[in-house]
């Protein structure tokens, strides 16, 4: 079942042409892996699905509705989450105040004013998340930039599953950790799918790619260039879609050996 | 050397918890107490009930326009406009009830409405047409004051009802009006930044105005209204100031905006935005009424205020800058 489609998208930026005309489709609990070199427009792309851009030309469907005309906060009403690569977090605030941002949990001020945060009821659910994904931080009551890397990128994973999301999108999710890390990260994402959600992954890390993903969709040029079952495709095939072509065994090999 | 370090954690500690749970600085609250008790030794005069609700009644101006800067530098932005906007409010008010003749209620509100204005039109250029709020603020610093001084025709407007003048002269239970309208505006501001969506919102944008946008936070939506509540506020100071001195005063607010934005930095606002309070910057904005009343009463000359005034700005943002350098480097 088709949850996510994606025809014909174009961004421009001024006089550059970032995307001329993506096809793309996701299906519900898929693993999608996103690849290409820099400037290919992978984050650009991405950004149009969760409306921080606005597309010049095309159309996107999630499930079932057009979301295009939608801003980026009724899109994570629709289930369109993403952990960005900066992880784009207040980092004065604290852990509950960063994953209930812009969905706080509200209640009225002594019964009468509406539209005040019910930070007793905030607190408890961020804790029961943090615990649920297996993670300890120091403190909920901690603001987030006093956390180490990984902590930080704990808090933008449990703002991205807490209102039950159907697709997540993950911007180079691997890229700052340690190895041990990385394989948490790989298995949340295994864990989405057999939860049913659909992940689309954006790496340059093919070995992890490869290791998660359904299918491998090759970004180049603003176009959707190559669209490959992991299955049935190898490092060596990806890396030349790529980079367009030609022997490229060398850098293969390099890939291989991560 | 051992004993130092655990009391100097202890301290940072109580540092964290303070600006972290309350958003005060524990320095500012010293501070206050300090200098409080330095005015009580040199002047007689300084330790009595008159003068607190004098220190109150002159803080009431400057608290109001504090309370502007923190909401709209915790949210990243600067108003520089305050002080000129806040003239042009009173110079407007008086001009409605006075020169129009309009009812008391008309004249006060049209203070509000007028220095609401102005903030919609710097929240309108800062976020549509995206020239840079300081750029913005400081035009409108120069808009305001001459329009005041088109309305007035350069002159001061007397003769204000007697409803208008009771707002700022008024004093039921002994209490000056102004005094309880500032403490009134304080307490619903207070509750407003620090517990609803609307204040959290703009905490964060001001932390991360890319972390806000992707959480579906309308950000320049958001900013407008800012800008517009600060314009409101700066308003509301003009409406006490006018009716404390009867009368609409072109030159009223001027150089304010230095004063409420110093009060909003060393009451723990963070000067580029995303941490701040309305406690902290009430004791920031009761720091400069006692440094400004205490010298008062020592016959100090008012030049030499603007320069206090000027240096504590400076010398709170070293604080600050100071302490976030040696936080980075352990």
């Amino acid at each position: 079942m088709t949850l996510l489609t994606l025809s014909g998208i174009r961004k421009s930026f001024g006089a550059v042409d970032v995307l001329h005309g993506v096809d793309l489709s996701v299906d519900k609990g898929e693993v999608v892996g996103l690849v290409g070199d820099n400037g290919a427009g992978k984050s650009t792309l991405m950004k149009t699905i969760t409306g921080i851009y606005r597309a010049d030309a095309g159309s996107i469907e999630f499930d079932g509705t057009d979301v295009l005309p939608l801003d980026p906060g009724a899109r994570r009403e629709l289930g369109i989450e993403m952990i960005y690569q900066d992880l784009s977090l207040a980092k004065q605030q604290d852990v509950a105040s960063n994953i209930f941002l812009g969905r706080e949990p509200t209640r009225k001020l002594f019964g009468l004013f509406p539209g005040f945060i019910d930070k007793a009821r905030m607190d408890r659910e961020a804790a029961s998340i943090i615990a649920r994904l297996g993670a300890h931080l120091p403190s909920i009551n901690r603001s987030v930039g006093s956390f180490s890397g990984g902590q930080q990128q704990t808090v933008a994973i449990a703002r991205a599953l807490t209102f039950n999301p159907k697709l997540v999108i993950m911007d180079e999710p691997t890229a700052a950790l340690a190895v041990r890390e990385v394989q948490g990260v790989l298995d949340l994402i295994r864990r989405l799918k057999s939860e049913g959600i659909a992940v689309i992954l954006i790496s340059h890390r093919l070995n992890d790619v490869l290791a998660v993903t359904d299918r491998i969709v090759v970004l180049r040029h603003g176009r959707a260039d190559a669209n490959l079952a992991t299955a049935r495709t190898s490092m060596s095939e990806v890396v030349s879609r790529i980079v367009g072509g030609g022997d490229l065994s060398a850098a293969a090999m390099h890939e291989q050996r991560g | 050397m051992i004993h130092e370090t655990a009391q100097s954690g202890l301290w940072a500690r109580a540092q964290r918890t303070s600006v972290e749970q309350l958003h005060i600085r524990l320095e500012s609250f010293i501070v206050l107490i300090v200098l409080s008790a330095i005015m009580a030794v040199l002047s007689p005069f300084f330790l009595s009930l008159s003068n607190f609700l004098n220190i109150l009644l002159a803080t009431s101006t400057i608290g109001v326009l504090a309370i502007a800067a923190t909401y709209v530098i915790g949210s990243g932005g600067l108003d520089l406009s305050l002080g000129s906007v806040m003239g042009l409010s009173g110079v407007a008010g008086a001009y409605v009830a006075v020169n129009l003749g309009a009812p008391s209620p008309i004249g006060l509100a049209a203070c509000v409405l007028a220095g609401a204005a102005a903030g919609y039109v710097n929240g309108q250029l800062i976020t549509r047409a995206f020239v840079p709020a300081f750029i913005v603020t400081l035009g409108m610093l120069g808009l305001a004051r001459g329009l005041a001084l088109v309305i007035s025709d350069g002159r001061v407007i007397y003769g204000l009802p007697a409803v208008m003048v009771y707002v700022g002269q008024g004093r039921p239970l002994g209490i000056p009006m102004p005094v309880i309208i500032f403490v009134i505006t304080a307490i619903v501001a207070h509750c407003v930044l620090a517990y609803s969506k609307f204040g959290r919102h703009t905490m964060a944008l001001g932390d991360s105005e890319s972390a806000a946008r992707a959480a579906g936070i309308r950000v320049e939506r958001h900013r407008r209204i800012l800008y517009t509540l600060s314009g409101a506020l700066a308003g509301l100071a003009g409406m006490l100031f006018m009716a404390r001195i009867n009368s609409g005063d072109p030159t009223a607010g001027l150089n304010y905006e230095l004063t409420a934005i110093t009060a909003a930095i060393i009451g723990g606002t963070n000067l580029f935005g995303g941490r701040g309070s309305i406690l902290g910057t009430m004791i920031g904005a009761l720091i400069m009424g006692v440094l400004q009343n205490g010298l008062n009463l020592l016959a100090v000359q008012s030049y030499y205020q603007q320069m206090a005034i000027g240096a504590v700005l400076i010398l709170a943002v070293f604080i600050d800058q100071y302490q976030v350098r040696k936080e980075s480097r352990v």
